[in-house]
């Protein structure tokens, strides 16, 4: 047994390192990303947090929303796994476990952009349960580090058993992947339903205070993580052996049209109630949309945001368009970026301007904020690249003779 | 029972820690070639989880720390709630005539950073036409005179409720409110994860952005653990009521300071006190009372 993990391993090494010219060069850009980002990140360390824009009025800002945004990508995974495995459709079934894949970049992903947020990142294990202090049942965020972490290890679970017994040539074990895969629904929702409710459990935001945040969230984030999945099917396509079926993309953009309509939907139903009954607490989206006594920061990205949805919408809705190919990635662009826009910019800093006391306070990330948010994603990539590039062939073998590697 | 008499032996919990980190804590310190105390102070425990000689340990540690830094003699106190009391604020708002005294009688007596500067008193300036609207507030003002004839000003600070959400949504248990009341942070084991910020509906939560700037001959060396003692940067901070003066029976700096003896405090559950009194023959009322936070600052109008 052993031996075993011991030559998968070894094997799988070798598979991530194996590749022509351009998957080198595109590891080394990701690296060299990754190393400007460490290099920001340490300045913050050793100067403290004061490097970022965030200050008291906005104490949280762009990291805690390109979190926000990426639990909303991991939990997307559940857009394959349940047409593949609960209805058991197998065009999607074959590629699901990219779903999964992707799930784990993004918590990893997730959880560094926590790590440097924090203040004190040398005390990151009070989080931990037994070894910490962490505060539960009343800490929602206390929550959020538990289902984050279940959802890792589910995934994890899942993907090295498959790609062990594939590595192999044993059949995995249904026994084990198939009660992983059932709870990897509900983590999945329950990773995005928690983070929701770290902000709409907070009674001093309004803006936040919403019972229909949770339900937007899990919207959104089922139109935003099938939207970078469908890109990355059509470049895994074109660069590795892996087949795709057209149908299998047609049919998750079609369950991105509905998630998007109930988006757009429930983010009407918040817009009436915020404007019809016009209260003091208004002020939140008013700044967002229009600006407040000058300070506009905020205006041009959330209508950018708001278009990009609705365009990407129609795009969706109608068969002829979702199933072209240039207007099918022209909509996943678009609903990117709307809902990077929507969860990273429009959610966490309107909640905070004007602070409670009514001060406005205009932030924008620094350069050192978007050096390491831009190393984290370069993580995160490198992270997914090199577990496709693993996955991929393994998965590929009982197909016949393993393809011979592009000479470089 | 208040977290202050907490005592535990060693559990299991200080067992995993010692071995499992120990080994992790090593490796890292060692990259970071770090010494002894680094390491000690990574898998320290939680303050009020220790027995009472580990405190006092602790507590002559930060004091030979602290002294050394400052160049003078520094003392940190861990003085515990007293028994029957528990604390209040009175706020009177016809008095209050915005010179901001408070704000630095407070940066000084709680050895708050002055560059950057952190205030734990907001004075906010209202128009006498709006009444008090926050959104229309103003906590910038420089006139050449106080009080304006157009103004009244309205002064916030932790409002120590009974039903904190800041204690509430705090991640690793480093906040909380002890039996007299005081909503209090150990600033040894804050993760600086903002949370209470987000959750404090007043703004009365700090956060230290960077190293707190202190000029040695302006430190205050009288301290308490949960109070104001110098903080590190990363951690959050907040008034405490001057728990190292109050809980020795003395009254917090700001109090003192007041010109106009706008500012009231006193123990609740005592019937005699000036606290009992304001609330009895004074009508009051808190911030956002619809956020359910009961705060124990009261604000009245006496005239």
């Amino acid at each position: 047994m052993i031996r075993d993990i011991l030559s998968f391993v070894t094997g799988s090494a070798r598979l991530a390192l194996k590749g022509g010219r351009i998957y080198h060069l595109w590891l080394v850009g990701l690296t060299a990303l990754f190393v400007w980002g460490v290099t920001a990140w340490w300045q913050q360390v050793t100067g403290g947090l004061i490097v970022t824009n965030m200050r008291d009025q906005v104490s949280w800002a762009f990291y805690i929303g390109n979190f926000t945004f990426l639990v909303g990508v991991a939990a997307a995974a559940v857009m394959l796994v349940i047409p593949a495995y609960v209805y058991d459709w197998k065009p999607i079934k074959e590629i699901a476990i990219f779903g999964e894949l992707l799930a784990i970049s993004a918590i990893v992903m997730c959880m560094l952009f926590v790590l440097v947020d924090v203040g004190r990142p040398d005390r990151v294990w009070h989080l931990m349960p037994f070894f910490g202090s962490l505060n539960l049942p009343s800490s929602i965020l206390g929550w959020d580090v538990l289902v984050l972490n279940l959802y890792l290890i589910l995934n994890l679970a899942i993907v090295a058993h498959l790609l062990f017994t594939a590595y192999h040539d044993r059949p995995y074990s249904h026994r084990f992947v198939a009660p992983l895969l059932l709870l990897s629904i509900p983590a999945a929702v329950g990773i995005h339903t928690v983070t929701a409710f770290v902000y709409a459990g907070v009674a001093a935001r309004p803006f936040w205070n919403s019972a229909i945040l949770a339900p937007r969230f899990l919207a959104s984030a089922f139109c935003s993580g099938p939207a970078i999945l469908l890109i990355l099917f059509q470049i895994l396509r074109r660069t590795s052996s892996i087949e795709i079926k057209e149908e299998a993309i047609w049919k998750i953009a079609e369950l991105m049209a509905y998630a998007m309509f109930l988006n757009l939907f429930l983010f009407g139903a918040e817009i009436f109630k915020e404007y019809y009954s016009n209260t003091s607490h208004l002020i939140h989206t008013q700044y967002l949309y229009s600006g407040v006594h000058g300070h506009d920061a905020l205006v041009p990205y959330a209508w950018g945001s708001l278009a990009c949805s609705v365009i990407a919408f129609l795009l969706f809705l109608f068969p002829a368009t979702r199933r072209n190919l240039v207007t099918l990635n022209l909509g996943c662009l678009l609903i990117y970026t709307g809902v990077y826009i929507e969860k990273g910019i429009a959610l966490v800093i309107p909640g905070m301007t004007p602070d409670t006391l009514g001060e406005f306070y205009e932030y924008v990330p620094t350069l050192s904020e978007v050096r390491v948010g831009a190393g984290i994603f370069a993580a995160g990539f490198l992270v997914f690249t090199l577990l496709c590039k693993i996955a991929i062939p393994i998965l590929q073998k009982d197909s016949g003779p393993q393809p011979a590697t592009l000479r470089s | 029972m208040s977290e202050f008499d907490h005592e535990r032996p060693v559990d299991r919990r200080s067992l995993l820690i010692g071995t499992g980190l120990t080994a992790m804590a090593a490796i890292s310190a060692t990259v970071a070639g770090a010494s002894n105390q680094f390491i000690e102070r990574l898998l320290r425990e939680r303050f009020s989880e220790l027995g009472p000689e580990r405190k006092q340990q602790i507590l002559d540690d930060l004091e030979r720390e602290y002294s050394e830094r400052y160049g003078r003699s520094v003392e940190v106190a861990d003085t515990p709630p007293m028994d029957g009391v528990e604390f209040g604020y009175g706020l009177d708002l016809s008095r209050c005539v915005g010179c901001r005294r408070c704000v630095y009688a407070c940066v000084h007596e709680n050895n708050q950073s002055r560059n950057p500067q952190i205030h734990w008193i907001r004075v906010l300036r209202m128009e006498k036409e709006q009444g008090i609207e926050l959104a229309e507030s103003n906590a910038y003002y420089e006139p050449a005179e106080v009080p304006e004839p157009d103004a009244f000003y309205l002064p916030v600070a932790c409002q120590q409720c009974r039903n904190p959400p800041c204690v509430k949504v705090c991640p690793v248990k480093a906040t909380w409110q002890d039996a007299d009341g005081i909503v209090v942070i150990d600033s040894d084991w804050c993760i600086g994860c903002r949370c209470c910020m987000s959750a404090c509906p007043y703004g009365a939560r700090h956060f230290n952005w960077t190293d707190p700037g202190i000029p040695a001959a302006e430190i205050n060396p009288n301290t308490h653990y949960l109070g104001n003692r110098p903080r590190p940067k990363g951690v959050v901070e907040k008034c405490t009521f001057c728990i190292h003066r109050t809980r020795k029976g003395r009254y917090p700096a700001c109090v003192e300071i007041c010109p106009v003896g706008a500012r009231k405090f006193g123990n609740l559950l005592d019937e005699s006190s000036e606290m009992r009194y304001l609330l009895r023959e004074k009508r009051v009322f808190v911030l956002k009372e619809e956020l359910n936070t009961r705060p124990r600052f009261y604000y009245f109008y006496a005239t």
